[in-house]
């Protein structure tokens, strides 16, 4: 094994600038929608008094709750002092930032009052996990930074692990905190549950290391670095445990749910007779999102590396349609559930009382939405082509401590 | 690998392309952004008028509101309409985000077939969901008990909307014009029924009750619960009420007869 070099991006071809320039007109193209919904107020969007949270706040919240897992390829390498992982973790303390930042650019800029966001930093009322939640990400951002900076400076190498520490309870902490925003919802019966933090945190682990493999390869086969089976095989056999864990507790939340007679409308609504709901919970979620890379995973592993990193991408792919699908399904399905004012009485109003709600997602939504990842990539790509993120090889030799090679074996 | 071997490279050649890569990015930014903050600028929306806070609010006070629905009739809204014209409340005909801060439901038991209807807003909590989940602190519960959303410091996040058990507030979804000077409201903020508030602290009835009285079908009553002389501390110490979702512990200060 040998040590690891790292090194900028050259980002001198073609692909490079084609790729630069196709995500800053994302993310130009998410401000303009941003900009067009404050101007014009949020009656353009699909948003309304019924479903206050739309689009963007799905993106948002993907976003944010990946961003905290994947820093977890970090935690492995430098807090459980798994070798493998050490060279990754640069590379994932960077994606973590570029995840969280972009979800919070979305997040803010879908606020009633963006220009306020001043008004958010400095007036709080602790009893409020939102409140609790802007420490929590301003912190996350500030953690990671040092975390960075100790893992790339030599002289602060040896501080690495107590950074790691912290930023990986710092991490778990944040999604408790991003979950906990639904779990507070006592009124709205698809929350009002102590296990959305977990599952949160599930979701968090499955989705961030998902998009990690995904833009790993993307950067290593970019920048023409090999990858080697060993880590991929790894990653790929701890993401399986990961979406193993996220469908656990998805049929926990549900379960519990289903017990309670009071719950049976909710439940009923989002897995018989919701309509794109019940679709997307059964169809993406589950299928695509759960059981299909589930095979993928764990079936015998292949011995050409090629198929096994074709299996990767795909369960890959299918996690992150499958995780957008869960968090549409939370957010606005659970708003779409009328509330229940009289438990016992048909109800009706001018005011949507025990209606289901319909939300139509507007193309400014879907703009800000993708402004949002856009940014995302756009810090990755800055951050890898002016700092050395990326090891020059992640080849078995170079970085698979247990790398026996086939002129050794014989 | 060892400590030594995980240390980087010192070798790395200095890369000229960087500085004027980052120069090049730095002024493409500045170039694609100035535009946008000047655009921000000319399209943020005026705020609201501010207006101080009534100095006179007291804790000892508890106003509150009895309503009778057996003395509500379905097919009455002049509680709903002297709140619109109250506080400028006029919409756009768009019915799904035109606020609404009183509203009439019409009930009917499934199992006895009975239909009753009554005005629902603002409950104003003892222990408001929405001020709890309030990240500035904008929505707050006045010394009288009267829950308010301060207008200057609302980012318009919207989770007090998805807090409150009562589906009691609006946000504002389009840009406002002829606002009334006593009840300032703001674009891309949240509001709710404020018991008009300007009315009580002229020592007047909310627009809904005086409408109830006059015109409706006398159903609402108004005052103060904590003082035992007043007619709605008198009531509710006499006659059965109870209050909406009265499981969730919340303590509205808005009762019902005969629900």
């Amino acid at each position: 094994m040998k040590r690891t070099i790292y090194s900028e991006i050259d980002g001198k071809s073609g692909r490079f600038y084609l790729l630069a320039a196709v995500l800053a007109a994302l993310t130009l193209s998410g401000f303009v929608a941003a900009l067009y919904m404050e101007h014009y107020g949020h009656y353009i969007t699909g948003m309304n008094n019924q479903i206050v949270w739309g689009l963007p706040h799905v993106f948002a919240i993907f976003l944010i709750v990946a961003a905290s897992g994947a820093l977890n390829v970090a935690s492995i390498g430098t807090v459980f002092g798994k070798r493998i992982y050490k060279p990754l973790g640069r590379f994932s303390g960077l994606l973590a930032l570029a995840l969280l930042l972009g979800g919070l650019t979305v997040l803010v800029l879908d606020l009633g009052r963006p220009d306020r966001l001043i008004v958010a930093m400095t007036t709080y009322n602790f009893t409020s996990i939102f409140a609790w939640n802007i420490y929590l990400y301003v912190g996350f951002i500030g953690v990671v930074a040092v975390y960075l900076w100790m893992q790339m400076e030599r002289r602060m190498n040896r501080y690495a692990r107590a950074a790691g520490m912290l930023a990986f309870l710092w991490r778990l902490v944040l999604t408790t905190g991003t979950g906990s925003i639904f779990g507070f919802l006592v009124a709205r019966e698809a929350y009002d549950s102590a296990i959305m933090a977990p599952l949160f945190i599930a979701m968090s682990f499955s989705f961030g290391l998902a998009i990690y493999v995904l833009v790993l390869l993307a950067a290593c086969h970019g920048s023409g670095r090999e990858i080697g089976d060993a880590v991929l095989r790894r990653l790929g056999r701890l993401l399986g445990v990961f979406v193993a864990v996220v469908l656990y507790f998805t049929a926990v939340q549900h379960l519990t749910n289903l017990y309670a007679a009071e719950h049976l409308g909710v439940e009923r609504f989002i897995l018989l007779d919701g309509g794109i709901f019940t679709v997307l919970f059964w169809g993406v979620q589950v299928t695509v999102g759960g059981l299909l890379p589930l095979l993928l995973l764990f079936r015998s592993p292949p011995v050409n590396s090629v198929v096994s990193a074709r299996g990767l991408v795909i369960a890959c792919l299918a996690i992150v349609a499958g995780g957008f699908a869960q968090v549409y399904v939370i957010v606005i399905g659970g708003q779409a559930w009328p509330l229940n004012l009289f438990p016992d009485r048909e109800v009706s109003s001018s005011f949507y009382d025990g209606v289901i709600s319909n939300y139509s997602p507007s193309l400014p939504e879907l703009g800000l939405g993708l402004g949002g990842v856009a940014l995302t990539g756009l810090i990755v790509l800055f951050g890898i082509r002016i700092l050395r993120f990326l090891p020059t090889t992640l080849a078995d030799s170079a970085i698979d401590p247990n790398f026996v090679s086939s002129a050794d074996k014989s | 690998m060892n400590r030594k071997a995980d240390k980087p490279a010192t070798a790395m050649p200095f890369d000229p392309g960087r500085r004027s890569f980052l120069a090049g990015t730095a002024a493409t930014a500045g170039v694609a952004l100035a535009p946008g903050i000047f655009l921000y600028s000319v399209g943020a929306s005026r705020s609201a008028e501010a207006r101080a806070l009534d100095e006179a609010a007291s804790s000892e006070v508890r106003w509150g509101m009895l309503i009778d629905v057996n003395r509500c009739d379905s097919g009455c809204n002049d509680c709903v309409s002297a709140c619109v014209t109250e506080n400028g409340l006029q919409g756009h005909g768009r019915p799904a985000t035109d606020p609404q801060w009183i509203r009439k439901i019409d009930l009917r038991d499934p199992n006895t077939g009975r239909e009753q209807s009554l005005p629902v807003m603002c409950q104003h909590c003892d222990e408001p969901p929405c001020v709890d989940v309030c990240p500035t602190g904008a929505s707050f519960k006045r010394a009288d008990g009267i829950v308010l959303v301060n207008k200057h410091t609302c980012i318009g996040c919207r989770y007090c909307i998805s807090a409150c058990p009562y589906k009691a507030r609006s946000f504002v979804h389009e840009t406002l014009e002829d606002q009334k000077s006593y009840a300032p409201r703001g674009k891309g903020t949240v509001e709710s029924c404020t018991l008009c508030v300007h009315r009580i602290d002229d020592d007047r009835q909310p627009a809904c009750v005086e409408a109830c009285s006059d015109t409706g079908g006398g159903a609402m009553l108004f005052g103060d619960l904590n003082n035992p002389d007043s007619e709605i501390a008198r009531r509710v110490a006499q006659y059965a009420s109870q209050q909406i979702r009265a499981d969730l512990g919340l303590n509205p200060a808005v009762r019902y007869r005969n629900l």
